[in-house]
């Protein structure tokens, strides 16, 4: 296999952006990408979109995007595995190269979702759970999550702060993010004083519905070494795995098997483990997931999620750094974009481009991305190499 | 809902059938074509007992249009007394009075009013034992 980069990254503009087409998304955070890589071609595309049919009415994403990035004739493949459409894309678009099949490969993620109504959003979104066994009770995604917030604080004492306090820190870092959502200032209290969702998660527990787009584009570090001058972002692994679909099935509740599955394939090929992270973009759909998310990783015991966030070791100036970008929570959560956006952070953390957000130490960053309650979860560790 | 999708759900939403793995004998519920446990692919029909208790549970304020009319409304994951666990409606109780650990019992209910064909959606949901 041959060791991989990320030669170039750019985002489209997020928000409610009822000018902007899926199409124009895709290619706006596309040019951006290739511009930025200096690559001389394009040998093949992947995009991550969970629901262009739902939200848009539109399958058959990847011709689509391909032919208005004017890369007509490439491979163009979409990959869909709910909100981590994005994130499993980029796996694949690393296995393509490390395979040697392709050299630069451009990887993009989308989702254009206030083609909908609020409802319709909601309906598209809950397919991402079992449709049968739990939207058909009634179950929603914040619901969903509610659950698993609900047995964490009956099983390790989680307080309902704690949970807003993930929301509060990550609209601090998003605050320093030009590209965020939503730029404002939220306080612990803000959270647990926002209209209920689903008890115990408020709205201000939940990430927002958003139009925007992602890219980066890959290459072997081969050529990318002679095509950029100065550091590169090497992905240093890659891991996936699945679980039980409905959050009934699972062993325990509190506990995301797929993310912890896919995180130590990850670090076993990074031969990283979590102590050597010096900063993660984790996938804070609620603000219990990125409790749970921190657990699974490794980044603290099982159970000891919110005391760790209580502890300020999640914070731009923490120990761990989680969610620099503001995180799904403030800039935004087009589905399937996100995985991709998460590596965009990493690089540009990696690079030393992050503006006011800049960690002192970034060196090696690890994105956390899954679908649905984390029936399925990706796990990317990437580092900078060079000076 | 179209009723064919409806209607082949009937085992699992009217008579609670699930599938108990001959080999190892967990049973799943919906049932299975191959055991994830054992890797067996021979299964018994099974009827579900209705006794069990809440696991974890929320109050759903913000609800799909079409159980928009019932919000807010009880959600939780119900292990059953054989240790099967599935994600039903709390109903009969008020959202303030749920505890997890609470002992519950399932009932045969309407789920939804009326799907896009016209059919009304059943099955189950827990009520206070
Ligand atoms: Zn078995």
């Amino acid at each position: 296999m041959r060791p991989v980069a990320v030669i170039g990254v750019g985002l489209s503009p997020w928000g409610e952006l009822w000018r902007s087409s899926l199409r124009d998304l895709f290619a706006q955070a596309a040019l951006k990408a290739i511009k930025d890589s200096g690559a001389p071609r394009i040998d093949s595309l992947l995009v991550g979109c969970m629901s262009g049919g739902l939200f848009n009415s539109q399958e058959h994403v990847g011709a689509l995007v391909a032919d208005y990035t004017g890369l007509k004739g490439v491979p163009a493949t979409r990959v869909e595995s709910a909100c981590a459409s994005g994130g499993v894309a980029f796996r694949q678009g690393v296995l393509e190269v490390a395979s040697g099949a392709s050299d630069f490969v451009l990887v993009g993620g989308v989702e254009k979702m206030t083609d909908l109504s609020g409802d319709g959003a909601t309906f598209a979104l809950s397919t991402a759970a079992d449709f049968d066994y739990e939207a058909y009770q009634g179950a929603t995604f914040p619901a969903l999550y509610a659950l698993m917030a609900r047995a964490h604080m009956d099983k390790y004492g989680t307080t309902r702060e704690q949970l807003a306090m993930v929301a509060a820190k990550n609209h601090d870092n998003g605050l320093l993010n030009p590209n965020a959502q939503f730029k404002m200032k939220v306080s612990v209290q803000d959270v647990m004083n926002s209209v209920k969702v689903a008890e115990p998660l408020c709205l201000l527990d939940c990430s927002p519905i958003t139009d925007g787009a992602a890219a980066v584009v890959l290459a072997p570090v081969e050529l990318a070494a002679k095509l950029k001058k100065g550091p590169l972002a090497k992905v240093l692994g890659v891991g996936q795995a699945a679980d039980a679909m409905a959050l009934a099935q699972r062993e325990d509740i509190t506990r995301l098997e797929a993310a912890e599955l896919a995180a130590q394939r990850a670090y076993k090929m990074a031969g990283k483990s979590p102590k050597d992270i010096d900063f993660a973009e984790v996938h804070d759909c609620f603000t219990i997931a990125e409790i749970c998310a921190i657990e699974a990783l490794g980044f603290c015991k099982p159970g000891q999620g919110g005391k760790f966030t209580e502890q300020g070791h999640t914070a731009l100036k923490g120990s761990k750094p989680i969610n620099t970008s503001g995180g799904l929570k403030s800039k935004g959560h087009p589905v399937g974009a996100t995985g991709v956006a998460q590596i965009v952070e990493l690089v540009e953390q990696l690079r030393g481009a992050a503006g006011e957000r800049q960690l002192s130490k970034a060196r090696v960053g690890l994105a956390q991305n899954m679908g649905g309650t984390c029936g399925s979860s990706v796990v990317s560790i990437l580092g900078r190499e060079g000076k | 809902m179209q009723p064919q999708r409806v209607w082949r759900e009937i085992p699992q939403r009217y008579r609670l059938e699930a599938g108990q793995c001959r080999k190892c004998k967990k049973i799943f519920f919906p049932p299975r074509l191959k055991c994830p446990d054992c890797g067996g692919e021979a299964f018994a029909k099974l009827r579900l007992p209705t006794d069990g208790k809440l696991l974890t549970y929320t109050v759903v304020h913000t609800a799909p249009e079409r159980f928009a009319k019932l919000a807010p409304y009880g959600l939780g994951i119900v292990e059953l007394s054989n240790k099967v666990r599935l994600t039903v409606q709390i109903v009969d109780v008020e959202p303030e009075e749920l505890k997890s650990g609470m002992p519950l019992r399932l009932e045969f209910r309407k789920i939804h009013d009326v799907g896009h064909a016209g059919v009304i959606c059943y099955g189950y949901k827990a009520v206070p034992a």
